[in-house]
Formats: structure tokens, C-alpha cells, sequence
């Protein structure tokens, strides 16, 4: 009976009136740990850290700028497991979840497209570059902008919702492929991209980050994570509400509200 | 109407469905000739795509000037962007038609493995509506002062990237053929996938024109070409039923 335990609560939660009462007790105790580890991130990012010997000040928007880029991809590998799952299990849920990754997914990625280029204007001196980072980025974008685009031209929303996470999975499949083909171009082109390869050195082959600048990033990264499963909870909420409108549970939540 | 009815895949002779059902080749061939005749009966609209294509071609000698040394040095990049914008519109009507009347909800129920029902009329979409495209390159080359030989590398890598982006778009068609609306999504979704291909095939493009090899760009697109031929059908067979379906 113990052994059965996991997957007995995750039917459980599959259930939307039991996820939507499990989401709302969560999402608050989420969202306020977001905001704490938001809050000492930060100080310790703009504050603490010391400025770095080449780039100075403006160095600090990777507090931002990095979290992002990392939650953009991991809120996409999110969507598209939970699309998975409604394209083969039909459960409503995952729908609902895949759907409610997107807007948040795409938030994130322009976000990193804003503040990338905010730096790199003062250090490279160019708003913009076709770099395969930044160009993966870009359609990465695209693909998010595609499925919610898709979802919300069809009348019929499971059905919407059913395409849009095909659409996903084929992105999946697509965004490698980008990436490394923009990454032939660009060593076709010779061009301005070892100025880049400086900075995510930074993070690649030699991570020389200073402990002082590492522990503020990872603790942005672990506070964008929380801030995403509060969101991802909240959204899906308002979405499974909307989507069962019509069914009893929601009738009696709309009767007695407290209940 | 009268004269599209019997061209139907399932409208094969009875007797002969008896005597040997399920042929895949022959409902293969059907499809074919169905979509042949449907295409030349309405064979003015074939003709749209080329007429974009031209005036795109002959608006950039106005924007930029006519000096050919320009001109030249970008017409290879010019035509493969046009040849991707002239097919978008085809694209969006793929299997509109064929859901509204019904017989999409034909090829689920067929016998036949619905992917190749859908590679079928991938191929017979490429022949009617771009093959015709890469046919007057060699025109819209000479108007953009695109350099003789040249000519035969961007025929050879449109060959082999307009293949691979219908193959593509047919799985975006058939996800958006459900839609309200697609006009503009279906370009929103199609270039991510487009990326690459037009990476490939302007690479080749651009090593043919600075006199550097150009073969290995054009062996990724056809290994590409080769592996959505396989994989692309069953993507889009999974879309059509997600139209079709509830």
C-alpha cells in the first residue's frame, strides 16, 4: 500500500477541483519564498558582489539576464513534457499546464532578449548580433509566440491546446537543430562572435566566476524557479476555472466561496 | 461538383475494391490524379505564386538601384526568400478545403496508413504549386543580374530545400487547419523550422557565388530532406487527427 502511495496522490492531483484547492494553499508559501530569495539574490548581486575588473558595473544585469535565459529553456522543457502527457494520456490538467507555460515561458525569453541587449550595447556596442546564442533565443521566442498563437485561434479549447503542444514537441526537435545550424553560419561568417565567446567563457569552459558573483546567481535562479511554481499554480487555476465553468464543483465554489 | 466526386480516393471501381482492398499504390495514384484535376481546373490560381514572385523580384531593383554589381551579389539570397514567402500562402489552404468537405474524416477512416495519404499530398502540392517557382528561376535570376553558374547551385538548393519546407509546412497546415484563423500564424510558426533550411541552402548560395565548395551544405539538406520525408508524414498524421477529431 506504501509502495502505491505516489502515484495514488499524483491521480489524485490530476483531479482539477483537487488540484485547484491543492494549488491555492501552495502558491502563496511559493510566492512569498520567491520573493525573499528574490529580495537577498538581488542584494547580494547589486550589493554585495564586488564589480568585475573588465566590465565594471554593467556585468551585474547577469542576475537577471542569466535566471532568465535558464527559466526560458526550462519552463519550454516544462511545456512540452506536459504536452507529452496530454497528447498521449488526454488528461485535462496537462492541458491546461502546457497551455498556462507559454505566456510565462515567453515573458522570460524577452526578458533575456531585453537585457541582453541592454548589455550589450555599453560592451559590445551593438544592440544587437546574430550570434547562435542570441538567435536561438530569438526563434526559441517564436516558438513560444507559435503556440500561443495556435492555442488561442481555435474555437475549441482542448482541441487548441491539443495542437499547441504538438506544435511544442516539434519545437523540441527544432530548437537543437537551430542552434547548431546558426553556429555553422556563424563560423561561415567570421564576424564579431569572439567578443561573445568571452563572455558566457564566463560560464563555459573556464568558469573563473568568483564565488561572490556565483552564489547571488544561483540564488536568483532558485528564486525565478519558485516565482515560476507560483505562476504555473495560479494560472493554471484561473485556467481549469474557466475550462470547467460549466461542472458542479465549480458551481459550488461559486456558491460558497469559502467552502 | 459533379465532375470532383468520383476522384475521390474511396471512389474506385467497387468491383475492384473487392477483388484486391486496401491497395495503398492505387489509392496513392488516386489522391494523385484527384488533386492533378482538382489543380487544373482551377489552373488561374496556379499561376498567383509566380506573379508574386515576379513583382517581389522587380520591386528590388527599384529599392536598392539598378547597379548589377549589387544586385548580383545579393540575388541568390533575394530569390530564396521569395521563393519561401510565395509559398506560404498555398500552404494554408493544404487540407483546409478537405476538412470543410468532409473527406480528411475519408482518409481516417481508409484503410491506407494515413501518413502516406498525407506524403502524397505533400508531393502532389510541391509539383502543382512550387515546383512551377524554381521553373522561371532562371528569369528572375537574369532580372536581378544573378550570375550564370551560379544559377545551377541555387536551382539544385532550392531542389532540395522547397521539398523539405512543404513537408514542414503540411505538419503546420494540418495543426492550423483547425483554426479559426491561420494567415500570419502559420508564417509565425513556420519560420523557426525555416531557419535552418534557409541557412543551408543561402550557404550554398554564398559558396558557390565566392568560388569556395558548396556540396556540404547541400548533402545537409538532403540528409534533412531525406529525414522529414520519414519522420515529417507521421508528425502531420498526428496533426490531422487532432483537426479531425471531437
Amino acid at each position: 500500500m506504501s509502495r502505491n502511495y505516489l502515484p495514488h496522490w499524483l491521480h489524485w492531483l490530476g483531479s482539477p477541483p483537487n488540484f485547484y484547492r491543492f494549488a491555492g494553499a501552495v502558491r502563496p508559501w511559493l510566492l512569498a519564498a520567491a520573493l525573499v530569495t528574490a529580495v537577498i539574490g538581488l542584494y547580494g548581486g547589486l550589493v554585495l558582489a564586488p564589480p568585475d575588473r573588465y566590465q565594471g558595473d554593467a556585468y551585474r544585469i547577469i542576475f537577471i539576464h542569466v535566471p532568465s535565459a535558464w527559466m526560458s529553456l526550462f519552463i519550454y522543457a516544462t511545456m512540452a513534457v506536459a504536452g507529452l502527457i496530454a497528447l498521449v494520456w488526454r488528461i485535462k490538467l496537462a492541458e491546461v499546464v502546457a497551455m498556462e507555460c507559454a505566456p510565462i515561458g515567453a515573458a522570460f525569453a524577452l526578458i533575456t532578449l531585453l537585457t541582453g541587449s541592454l548589455w550589450g550595447r555599453p560592451m559590445w556596442g551593438t544592440w544587437w548580433t546574430w550570434d547562435a546564442r542570441l538567435t536561438s533565443e530569438l526563434v526559441l521566442f517564436f516558438i513560444y509566440l507559435g503556440v500561443i498563437g495556435l492555442y488561442n485561434a481555435f474555437e475549441d479549447r482542448r482541441r487548441g491546446a491539443r495542437a499547441a503542444s504538438l506544435l511544442a514537441l516539434v519545437g523540441v526537435v527544432d530548437l537543437p537543430i537551430v542552434h547548431y545550424s546558426v553556429v555553422w553560419w556563424n563560423t561561415l561568417h567570421q564576424g564579431s562572435t569572439i567578443v561573445l565567446t568571452g563572455k558566457h567563457s564566463l560560464f563555459g569552459a573556464s568558469p573563473e566566476i568568483a564565488l561572490s558573483m556565483l552564489w547571488p546567481l544561483l540564488v536568483m535562479a532558485l528564486a525565478t524557479h519558485l516565482y515560476f511554481f507560483a505562476s504555473i499554480l495560479g494560472r493554471t487555476r484561473v485556467g481549469l476555472l474557466s475550462l470547467e465553468s460549466g461542472k458542479q464543483w465549480v458551481r459550488n465554489l461559486v456558491a460558497e466561496p469559502d467552502a | 461538383m459533379a465532375g470532383t466526386a468520383p476522384l475521390t480516393a474511396h471512389a474506385v471501381p467497387a468491383a475492384r475494391e473487392v477483388a484486391r482492398p486496401a491497395n495503398a499504390f492505387a489509392a496513392c495514384r488516386a489522391l494523385l490524379r484527384r488533386d492533378f484535376t482538382l489543380a487544373w481546373r482551377r489552373r488561374g490560381e496556379l499561376f498567383l505564386p509566380l506573379l508574386y514572385a515576379v513583382i517581389v523580384a522587380a520591386l528590388f531593383p527599384f529599392a536598392l538601384g539598378p547597379d548589377p554589381q549589387l544586385l548580383g551579389r545579393i540575388a541568390g539570397g533575394v530569390l530564396l526568400v521569395i521563393v519561401v514567402l510565395a509559398m506560404l500562402p498555398a500552404l494554408e489552404s493544404m487540407f483546409r478545403t478537405d476538412l470543410d468537405d468532409g473527406t480528411l474524416e475519408q482518409w481516417l477512416l481508409a484503410p491506407q496508413p494515413l501518413a502516406l495519404l498525407a506524403l502524397t499530398r505533400v508531393i502532389a502540392h510541391w509539383l502543382t504549386t512550387v515546383l512551377p517557382l524554381i521553373v522561371v528561376m532562371p528569369l528572375l535570376g537574369a532580372l536581378l543580374d544573378l550570375r550564370v553558374d551560379v544559377l545551377p547551385v541555387l536551382m539544385l538548393a532550392l531542389l532540395l530545400a522547397t521539398p523539405l519546407l512543404v513537408l514542414l509546412g503540411a505538419v503546420l497546415s494540418a495543426l492550423a487547419a483547425g483554426a479559426r484563423r491561420s494567415g500570419i500564424l502559420l508564417a509565425l510558426m513556420l519560420l523557426p523550422l525555416a531557419v535552418p533550411v534557409v541557412i543551408f541552402a543561402a550557404g550554398a548560395i554564398a559558396a558557390a557565388q565566392s568560388g569556395m565548395p558548396y556540396l556540404a551544405p547541400l548533402t545537409w539538406l538532403a540528409a534533412a530532406l531525406v529525414l522529414a520525408i520519414v519522420l515529417a508524414p507521421l508528425a502531420c498524421a498526428a496533426a490531422l487527427r487532432i483537426a479531425v477529431e471531437s
